[in-house]
């Protein structure tokens, strides 16, 4: 066998194992989905669990198709889909925009500094039935607090990172003749990307937060609501679904972000 | 009248608790199409003295001019080249090169022919579309020398551009550096502190003592060493006495505690 061919071999070979490893990893996370979900059932159906309280997975999916069927499944989910969609998008972006506020001028930054402490450790959700009362128990004060949980810690997080763009890189805009819009959009936002993103991935979670609180609290329609009233009437089988099908959008949400950041983050790797 | 006018500065940078005079009285002139080089110890303001000529801050006293207009004024006239590439990582070869020109808003299809074949020039083919990280660090130097070329500037200031490259690399672009500037006939300032540098690649050495930063003395460098390529430079019979006579005045300027 020549060298090259050897090393060709070898190559080959460790594909294979990367390929290997893979399946395994599948295999196992495969494993305790089903353990988890028969476990459930099983332990459900010989009375283990309160199947009052717990429900079981057959009950669930049971409930889950009535539910397609009569198409109140779809209205709920497209409520809290819209309200945590609209809530996340707008949060990240005053997020964004106020950051690019504080580092345009750097006296109203010092000035705005402990108010931002201040928003920032105080639980937002706890502003919930003043939005409602001021906005309407509405599409509108839900989609705010969605937004507004997102809004202060996105602030801080990209102006920390706008500001610790290496100073060089303006240096270099700046003897070409850049004035501050310039050094904006060709260096400090592109640098500081990576974090915006991060930031959305976070972002991602919390809407859920301040959207289904939001729900809990106008209680009329939305996924949020299913909860609350099923924790009213007791059908808690109606709760585990509206549980089981947030995990779904929240997570097909951060895939979707994930996907931007793909996108969006090229540098040749 | 001179081309590059520096006179009298003064600069004292401010904090809470110090004021430090980073220069102090400097003036030189620099003629048009010559190579000076800024040669002295850390701490001399030689960078400080670089932003200063490039208009990026005022100095506390004095003015810098350029063909006799001061350089704050002055626009994308003035080159500066940092001791790192810096080329923007998440944007491509080309985007990088034609930075300068879409600043000043003066990108046509003849700057950008320009541009790219300062590139070929170069030695870069073919790389237009990659990302700096893809290419070596010569090569991204280059890159980073390509683009300050671009937008034409009269004065070209180099901020110690070879010190964070190999050896090797380095005399071979300092060869294309020098070479290059001296076919667009560039008028160039390089900072460093490496002696032989200075010497085989300008017309005159300035010499800078530190604490506060101050013009101790001024060289100038025999006629066959700045005919010569740097690389022939150092290989030159003239080569050591210079090197002897500005190694002495470096090592006079050291206090003598400090050795």
């Amino acid at each position: 066998m020549s060298p090259q061919e050897n090393v060709k071999f070898l190559h080959q070979k460790y594909i294979q194992s990367l390929n290997r490893e893979k399946r395994w990893v599948r295999f196992y996370q495969m494993v305790i989905f089903l353990v988890f979900f028969s476990c459930w059932e099983l332990a459900s159906q010989k009375q283990w669990i309160d199947p009052l309280i717990f429900s079981s997975p057959s009950k669930v999916g049971r409930l889950f198709l009535t539910k397609i069927q009569d198409g109140t499944l779809m209205i709920d989910l497209g409520y809290t889909l819209s309200e945590t969609v609209f809530g996340f998008i707008l949060g990240t972006f005053l997020g964004t925009f106020l950051a690019a506020i504080l580092w345009w001028s750097p006296m109203l930054s010092k000035i705005s500094d402990p108010y931002l402490v201040v928003l920032n450790s105080m639980p937002k959700v706890a502003l919930g039935p003043i939005l409602i009362v001021a906005l309407g128990p509405s599409f509108t004060s839900i989609v705010a607090m969605g937004a507004i949980i997102s809004i202060i810690i996105t602030t801080i997080v990209v102006y920390t990172s706008f500001k610790e763009v290496d100073p060089n890189y303006i240096k270099v805009l700046q003897t070409f003749g850049a004035n501050r819009v310039q050094i904006f959009r060709e260096a400090i936002l592109p640098a500081s990307f990576p974090t915006i993103i991060s930031t959305l991935k976070v972002n991602v979670g919390l809407s859920w937060v301040g959207v289904i609180v939001g729900e809990f609290l106008v209680s009329s329609k939305g996924l949020g609501y299913m909860i609350i009233y099923g924790f009213q009437v007791f059908n808690f089988t109606l709760v585990m679904l509206s549980l089981l099908v947030i995990a779904v959008f929240a997570t097909v949400m951060y895939q979707l972000v994930e996907l931007l950041e793909r996108k969006l983050i090229k540098n040749g790797s | 009248m001179d081309f590059l006018k520096i006179n009298a500065i003064h600069h004292t940078y401010f904090t809470k608790t110090t004021a430090v005079t980073a220069l102090s009285d400097v003036s030189l002139e620099v003629e048009e199409g010559e190579f000076v080089s800024f040669l002295g110890p850390s701490g001399c303001g030689k960078t400080t003295l670089l932003s200063i000529i490039a208009g990026l801050f005022e100095p506390t006293e004095g003015a810098v001019t350029l063909e006799g207009k001061r350089v704050e004024t002055a626009e994308n006239e003035i080159g500066y080249m940092l001791q790192q590439d810096y080329l923007f990582p998440w944007k491509t070869i080309e985007e990088n090169i034609l930075l300068g020109l879409k600043i000043g808003n003066s990108l046509s299809p003849d700057k950008k022919a320009y541009a790219l074949e300062l590139l070929a020039k170069m030695g870069l083919k073919e790389v237009e579309s990659q990302f700096p990280k893809q290419l070596s660090g010569g090569m991204r130097q280059r890159v980073a020398l390509v683009r300050t070329l671009a937008t034409e500037p009269k004065l070209l200031m180099l901020d110690e551009p070879f010190s964070a490259l190999d050896y090797q690399t380095k005399l071979k672009l300092e060869d294309l550096v020098s070479t290059t500037l001296k076919s667009f006939g560039k008028t160039a300032i390089l900072v460093t502190h490496d002696i032989g540098e200075a010497i085989s690649m300008s017309d005159r050495v300035f010499l800078f003592s530190a604490r506060p930063g101050q013009l101790h003395k001024t060289f100038v460098i025999p006629k066959e060493l700045r005919d010569a390529t740097p690389f022939k430079a150092r290989n030159h019979e003239a080569y050591p006495a210079i090197f002897q006579t500005i190694w002495k005045e470096l090592e006079s300027l050291e206090p003598a505690g400090e050795r």
